[in-house]
Parts: C-alpha cells; sequence; structure tokens
C-alpha cells in the first residue's frame, strides 16, 4: 500500500463542504538539530497548500516552519454539493510536491 | 531588406502573443509568491507589513479563537480561527516565536471564515489571529501557556 501523503475527509455539513485533511511531512523548522552529528536538521516544510473546487481555488495556505509535523487543515466552503470532487496540493520549499482528489460525502 | 522587415513582423507578432497570454493568464485568485518577508520576521508588525502592507490592525469581537488555555505539547498546538465577517485573508502569529508569523490563508470567493490547523509555540506566547475584510484588517489576541516548547533544539 502506497503512503498516503494526503488524507482527506470531506462532508456536507448542512449547506458548507467541512474538508478537513492530514498531510505526512517532517515540517523541519531548521532549528533542531541532530543529536548524532549535533549539525541543524535542515529546514524541510510545506510552503504552500491549495485547494480547488471544479477548477476553482477554494483555499491557499501559505506555511511556515511554525506548522506542526504531519500538518492538520481544516476549512469549509460553500457551493458544493455531495459527489462534487475536491483537490488538494501541496508544494515545499525543496520543491517537492503531493496531491490528492476527494469525493464530497 | 526583406528578412529584416520578416523579422520585425514576427517579434511583433510573438509580443502580443505574450502580452495576450497574460493578461488571459490572470487568475481571479491572484496567487502571490509566497511572502518570504512576511515569514522571516523577527516581529508582529514587520510580519503584517510583508502580507498586508499595514499594520493597521483593530481588535474586533468578530475575530474568534479556539485554541487551548495550556499547551501540553508545544510542538502540536491546535488553533480554530474563525469570523463572520466576509474575509479575504486569515493569519496566525504567535509572538514569542522566532518568527512570528506561523501561517496566512487566502479565501476563495465561497470559503467560510474558518481555519482548523495546528502550530508549534516555542514557549508561553500571545496569539494573533489576523482577518483582512472589506480591505480592512481585524484582530485578536490569546495567551496560550506552553508547558514544553515547541521549536525543538
Amino acid at each position: 500500500m502506497a503512503s498516503n501523503k494526503i488524507r482527506i475527509r470531506a462532508k456536507m455539513k448542512g449547506a458548507v463542504a467541512e474538508i478537513k485533511s492530514l498531510m505526512s511531512h517532517p515540517m523541519e523548522t531548521g532549528l533542531r538539530k541532530d543529536k548524532k552529528t549535533g549539525k541543524k536538521i535542515p529546514a524541510h516544510y510545506i510552503t504552500e497548500v491549495t485547494c480547488t473546487h471544479k477548477g476553482k481555488t477554494v483555499l491557499v495556505a501559505n506555511w511556515g516552519p511554525a506548522i506542526s509535523k504531519n500538518p492538520y487543515l481544516s476549512f469549509e466552503f460553500k457551493g458544493a454539493a455531495k459527489g462534487d470532487k475536491i483537490n488538494i496540493s501541496w508544494v515545499d520549499n525543496k520543491g517537492e510536491k503531493a496531491s490528492a482528489d476527494a469525493t464530497i460525502g | 531588406m526583406k528578412r529584416r522587415t520578416f523579422l520585425k513582423g514576427t517579434l511583433t507578432g510573438s509580443m502580443l502573443g505574450v502580452a495576450a497570454s497574460a493578461g488571459l493568464l490572470a487568475p481571479r485568485m491572484v496567487l502571490a509568491a509566497w511572502p518570504k518577508a512576511a515569514f522571516g520576521s523577527k516581529d508582529v508588525n514587520g510580519a503584517l507589513t510583508g502580507l498586508y502592507n499595514s499594520t493597521d490592525t483593530k481588535m474586533s469581537n468578530d475575530v474568534k479563537i479556539k485554541a487551548p488555555d495550556i499547551a501540553e505539547n508545544g510542538a502540536v498546538v491546535p488553533i480554530t480561527i474563525s469570523t463572520s465577517m466576509k474575509a479575504d485573508s486569515m493569519s496566525i502569529l504567535i509572538t514569542k516565536n522566532p518568527n512570528p508569523l506561523s501561517c496566512s490563508y487566502t479565501l476563495g470567493d465561497t470559503t467560510e471564515g474558518f481555519v482548523s490547523c495546528r502550530v508549534k509555540m516555542g514557549k508561553t506566547s500571545d496569539l494573533i489571529a489576523v482577518v483582512k475584510s472589506g480591505g480592512k484588517l481585524y484582530s485578536a489576541k490569546k495567551t496560550i501557556k506552553v508547558t514544553i516548547g515547541g521549536c525543538g533544539g
């Protein structure tokens, strides 16, 4: 089973689509020291998360290293319906990317 | 002679093409580059200037912060910021972190003023939520006590 980089729960809550997501990422601040070598572990964190629905951008999150490891993100938006697809993608400071789709239940 | 005219014509044509596509490419929600100056700022005012070009914030009861009074683990502090105003942007700043700006959200037209995430706090500090609505900045503040700091190192 491939490691799931982005887990999404998308549900209609009345007229609003409630999105909850959990992303797999070390979110290293660059301030932590490796206990063995004493050297600083380089900063490695998600810088931008984008959620789209029907081709429209619903949310853009600009993140810094102060977001916790394996980040959780929840938000809500109107104008969606059960069965609609959404996409959540992220890019980090090293240029790595991940993307996942989910259907609103 | 003919070649020069031909090349000149081609260049003009392609430049028009670039201009047209640039115009067409302007998305409704402009995806700005990652706000480096804001995230790199060591103080709240610097972060706000970098984000919104202003430090003029007004305390508002309509900017709500849901967060623990005491964070057991500074590495994972759950925060929810919300507002009933029509928000274009919401940001979270942690005053005593090395770089106060932790995150900033740009909301779409139909997106609710509600964001929930988890942040790292180095020590007991004020958490400031800033909401941009109608061209103005509104804020709320909450002190969160941290027993075990979350910045590591």
